[in-house]
């Protein structure tokens, strides 16, 4: 192994860790939700700033490459590919500690009828799957199951379609708790990113392993 | 540590070098880059006094090398040099055997003990990472080996009499690509063990291969730092329009 190849074995070791970080993070916001545990929702915006740092560190390991080894080919592809799977994991990040911040403000635990109806808890559970995946198919080089995510994606976007239809069907029969309805739409709106990241994260895997562009096409 | 401090160098009314102060770290690499007629090679060739040997050279200032000036009166020239091994840009084996080629320094300095000299060749072909490709075949003449590999057998004989320093006058120009990747992973190895001085005309194999950075101009010595500053975020705008080859 060349000296340049293993400080990419490193970069995928610290593109590992960021993987992790973010997943665990919006696995604890679903806990925080469900049990409306404040601590663990403090914890989740604590974690954050380790998200951050984690991003900061592997772009500067990023533009050093770039500075010192002037990557070509798959390499090249490599490092921009990690540019933005970076960006993006940094994203769904900032998506769990929104949530947390919420909670953090909320009063009363929610109500079951409503996570079950909205299908957010379903959703929830969907994102963590797509995170697992991705990482996975990002660790083992597997652009078969990189393309399974926009699949599992499309089962976020039809949650989200029908979200507006099963909040308004709640809010008639629950005109007390509005508030927490819309919450729950809001978060509705923010893991249908989640799952938007995990679908750009996909689309760089299969950039750099097939040195095809996926974004702005039909995805096959 | 090995130090340059307040160097200056003539050659005759010419001043190649100019108050040059600067602290090499050990066992890492440092590169040396710069325009041609920038001073580099004549700052490298301070080290184990290579300089000395031109006529009309002038030196003021000290190099020290493990705490001792080694242009002070009375250093023993010949042992410096045993303790500093160069590679010079053309692989420059001697017409012997691959075998001698390496010997040769020890028994140059009186070593006898041949189980000791051949233990010390393999070691020497194996740190070069030229052993695999020569074991059988020491006996043949030097000249038989490629351009790289006999590129590796120089630094395999300047290993062999355990110097702690090592000056590379860009060791890699002279050879194709891909025995540059190998002299630069060689290098990449031996720091572990070596403190590395590389003059290099290539700015990407400074970046590539070294820790440290030296810029010079002129015969004065610009901006020294960390390898990764020197190319993305270095201090002095001359050295920011070298690297980004705006000039030179």
């Amino acid at each position: 192994m060349t000296h340049f190849e293993e400080e990419l074995k490193h970069l995928k070791q610290e593109v590992n860790i960021m993987f992790a970080l973010v997943r665990t993070q919006i696995a604890k916001a679903k806990d925080a939700l469900v049990r409306l545990d404040k601590d663990l929702a403090r914890e989740i915006i604590q974690t954050e700033k380790r998200v951050n740092a984690q991003e900061l560190n592997i772009d500067r390991d990023c533009e050093n490459y770039f500075a010192l080894y002037n990557p070509v080919a798959v390499d090249l592809r490599y490092l921009l590919a990690i540019l933005k799977i970076n960006n993006n994991l940094e994203r769904t990040g900032d998506i769990a500690e929104g949530i947390a911040k919420f909670l953090i403000q909320t009063q009363q635990s929610f109500d079951q009828e409503l996570l079950t109806s909205s299908q957010l808890l379903k959703m929830f559970d969907e994102c963590v799957s797509m995170m697992y995946e991705i990482e996975d198919a990002f660790e083992n080089e597997d652009t078969i199951k990189a393309r399974s995510i926009f699949k599992q994606d499309e089962v976020l976007d039809r949650i989200n379609l029908e979200a507006n239809k099963n909040i308004e069907a709640y809010i008639r029969l629950h005109p007390d708790n509005i508030e927490q309805a819309l919450y729950v739409l809001s978060t509705i709106r923010k893991l249908e990113r989640v799952g938007d990241q995990a679908k750009n994260i996909a689309e760089e895997v299969i950039f750099y392993l097939e040195a095809k562009v996926l974004k702005h096409t039909k995805k096959v | 540590m090995i130090e340059a401090k307040n160097l200056n160098l003539y050659y005759g009314s010419f001043q190649a070098l100019k108050d040059i102060s600067m602290k090499v770290p050990e066992k890492s690499v440092t590169a040396l880059i710069g325009p041609s007629g920038c001073g580099k090679s004549t700052f490298l060739r301070t080290f184990n006094r290579m300089n000395d040997l031109i006529a009309g050279v002038k030196i003021e200032g000290d190099i020290i090398v493990d705490d001792m000036n080694i242009y002070a009166k009375g250093v023993d020239v010949d042992s410096l040099r045993k303790r500093i091994g160069m590679v010079f840009q053309k692989p420059n084996p001697f017409a012997k055997s691959i075998y001698e080629n390496v010997a040769y320094g020890m028994r140059v300095n009186g070593v006898n003990d041949e189980k000791l000299i051949k233990q010390t060749v393999e070691e020497s072909l194996k740190q070069a990472a030229l052993w695999d490709e020569v074991k059988d075949n020491l006996k043949k003449s030097a000249y038989a080996l490629s351009g790289g590999q006999q590129q590796r057998l120089c630094i395999a004989r300047a290993l062999a009499v355990e110097p702690t320093i090592l000056l590379m006058d860009e060791p890699a120009s002279a050879l194709d690509p891909i025995s540059t990747s190998k002299i630069e992973e060689l290098i990449h190895e031996l720091k572990k063990n070596y403190t590395i001085l590389i003059v290099t005309h290539n700015m990407q194999q400074a970046a590539r291969v070294s820790d440290h950075t030296a810029f010079f101009y002129m015969g004065s010595l610009i901006e020294f730092n960390e390898t990764k500053t020197i190319f993305t975020n270095p201090e002095n705008q001359q050295t920011q329009n070298y690297v980004t080859g705006r000039f030179g």
